[in-house]
């Protein structure tokens, strides 16, 4: 079993100095590779072999799994928690650090303290409301929004200081990521509002659902006109649609995701919806994977986890290339930083 | 347009008014009330707070000139502040921006105002409180996810920065905002800062 993820060793020892982590997502990204980044639902529990068994469904087919932080608003397991659990066992994870619970105070914290458990990937997050979620009575935080959340990160890590201005002995060496979404109003400010996360400090994007090719292509267009696409990686976000009758209520109840019509009438024109949802995200990889300035996918399946592996294989964006898991590394690899 | 009650009382009226009882006081109450800085509105009040908030979003060209005319007069009164003192200008001055900001833009008195950087809509009203551009969840019709009944602070911006001069500013990454400065003058903070500062330059070199 060949690992070609272009993070040998080798490498490692000549490029780890200018990497901004020793994060094996940023080595598959830099290196050229077609990279697949994977949203890992969080358990309702406090059983760690729960986190594992929805990371193994993934295994071979997914360089990083994202960790969601109270995705929607919902209680859920912490991502700080899963992305130790599964940096452990030797995965690679992003850590999600949503604005909406936690102040600079304790987000500083986080962001030392995940550094220091092994996690190399951070994704900047401002968060979902508190009233979209199952805790709608909660106290909405929101002390600093993404980009400033990017910053603050970034300053600890490349100026070695917290926003107070106060040292810190050893940085966080993290590679950044943010989100964006091209496909809500108003449409015309976000590549601009892209290039601000990139000034902010974000390395890598991934963005919500695509769905709607031409608009993403409008962006894409712009963001290269604005010269973008050179100082960062983007990593669309696909999934496939479980049935038409879903689709049309995420469209409805999931704010920001924008599914046009074409797609929903074509799942109800299917013998097998669920077959043609993978379908459907099957071709819109394919398609995305041509676009310039594409680096790879985020897949969220979300209850449909198992279905990945499958979705990735059919779409060949891998092209034989088998990301690290457990069970086809010979070394855990855990300790080359 | 600023009611002078008590605001238990008030909270009581228009608990009443909304048919809720028993009523709640003002921080536990599951709505939110409307404010005009932190003045508890009626509703009709909030409806037309609003409606003006995005009429200046909509001539915010016109706002920006009357800024950048306004601006050198606050910075030039400098030694006015300062013989007063700004200690005991801060106060009453605080008051009149929280009013005629109010009125014109919903202020929410952060005491840090970026208006010309957002297009004469102020972020602070945005329910995350986002002072660097939309969150991901805007809805196709342009109104915010928290709030359906209420146009995007930053659809509303990027609109209002579009016919500015420095249409520019909107792209500066805005650092995060100080907690403490809420409810202070943003206009005193400019005022100082501008005439203090050369001096400290000045000290520095010496």
């Amino acid at each position: 079993m060949s690992i070609n993820d272009g993070a040998g060793r080798g490498q490692l020892a000549s490029d780890a100095q200018s990497f901004s982590s020793a994060g094996r997502l940023e080595h598959v990204l830099r290196a050229g590779h077609f990279a697949v980044t994977a949203e890992l639902a969080p358990p309702d529990s406090a059983n760690p072999e729960d986190v594992y068994a929805r990371a193994r469904v993934f295994d071979g087919y997914v360089d990083s799994m994202n960790a969601t932080d109270g995705s929607g608003a919902n209680c859920h397991m912490s991502s700080m928690a899963m992305c130790a659990l599964l940096t452990r066992e030797g995965y690679e994870t992003v850590l999600q650090i949503s604005c909406r619970d936690r102040n600079r105070i304790a987000i500083q914290g986080d962001v030392l303290g995940g550094a220091a458990l092994g996690i190399r990937n951070m994704l900047c997050l401002t968060g979902d409301g508190v009233q979209v979620g199952d805790h709608p009575e909660a106290k909405p935080v929101f002390d600093l929004d993404s980009m400033s959340l990017l910053e603050t990160v970034a300053r600890l890590r490349d100026k070695h200081v917290y926003t107070s201005g106060r040292k810190l002995s050893d940085p966080p060496r993290v590679f950044l990521g943010a989100a964006a979404n091209p496909f809500v109003p108003p449409h015309d400010f976000r590549p601009y509002r892209l290039a601000k996360k990139i000034a902010a400090g974000a390395q890598f994007i991934q963005t919500q659902y695509c769905f709607d090719l031409p608009r993403f292509q409008t962006f894409m267009a712009r963001s290269r006109d604005l010269g973008l696409l050179e100082k960062c990686f983007i990593l669309p976000g696909v999934g496939p649609l479980a049935s038409a009758r879903t689709a049309e209520w995420m469209r409805r109840h999931i704010p920001g995701v924008h599914i046009p019509d074409a797609i929903i009438k074509r799942l109800e024109g299917a013998k097998d919806q669920k077959a043609e949802g993978r379908n459907i995200c099957i071709e819109l990889i394919q398609q995305l994977r041509e676009i310039e300035g594409v680096s790879g996918v985020h897949v969220m399946a979300h209850r449909q986890e198992s279905y990945v592996a499958g979705i990735i294989e059919k779409s060949g964006v891998l092209r034989g290339r088998e990301p690290w898991s457990p069970s086809n590394s010979t070394t855990r690899e855990r300790d080359y930083a | 347009m600023e009611p002078d009650v008590k605001r238990p009382l008030l909270d009581e009226a228009i608990q009443a008014l909304r048919g809720r009882w028993p009523p709640f006081s003002r921080d536990e109450s599951p709505i939110r009330l409307a404010t005009i800085g932190s003045t508890v509105v009626l509703p009709w009040q909030e409806k037309l707070v609003y409606s003006v908030r995005l009429w200046a979003a909509r001539h915010a060209r016109w706002f920006e000139r009357l800024y950048r005319a306004f601006e050198p007069v606050i910075v030039k009164l400098h030694p006015l502040w300062k013989s007063v003192g700004y200690q005991r200008a801060e106060k009453p001055m605080a008051k009149v921006e929280e009013i005629s900001k109010g009125m014109l833009f919903d202020c929410q008195m952060c005491g840090q105002c970026i208006l010309s950087s957002t297009g004469m809509s102020c972020p602070m009203n945005c329910p995350k409180s986002m002072r660097n551009g939309p969150c991901g969840g805007v809805m196709q019709n342009g109104n915010c996810e928290v709030n359906p009944e209420m146009r995007c602070v930053w659809v509303e911006a990027w609109e209002g920065s579009q016919k500015m001069k420095e249409a520019d500013a909107i792209h500066v990454v805005q650092l995060p905002v100080d907690h403490r400065l809420q409810g202070s003058s943003s206009w005193l903070r400019v005022a100082r800062g501008a005439s203090e500062q050369p001096v400290e330059q000045q000290e520095a070199s010496q």
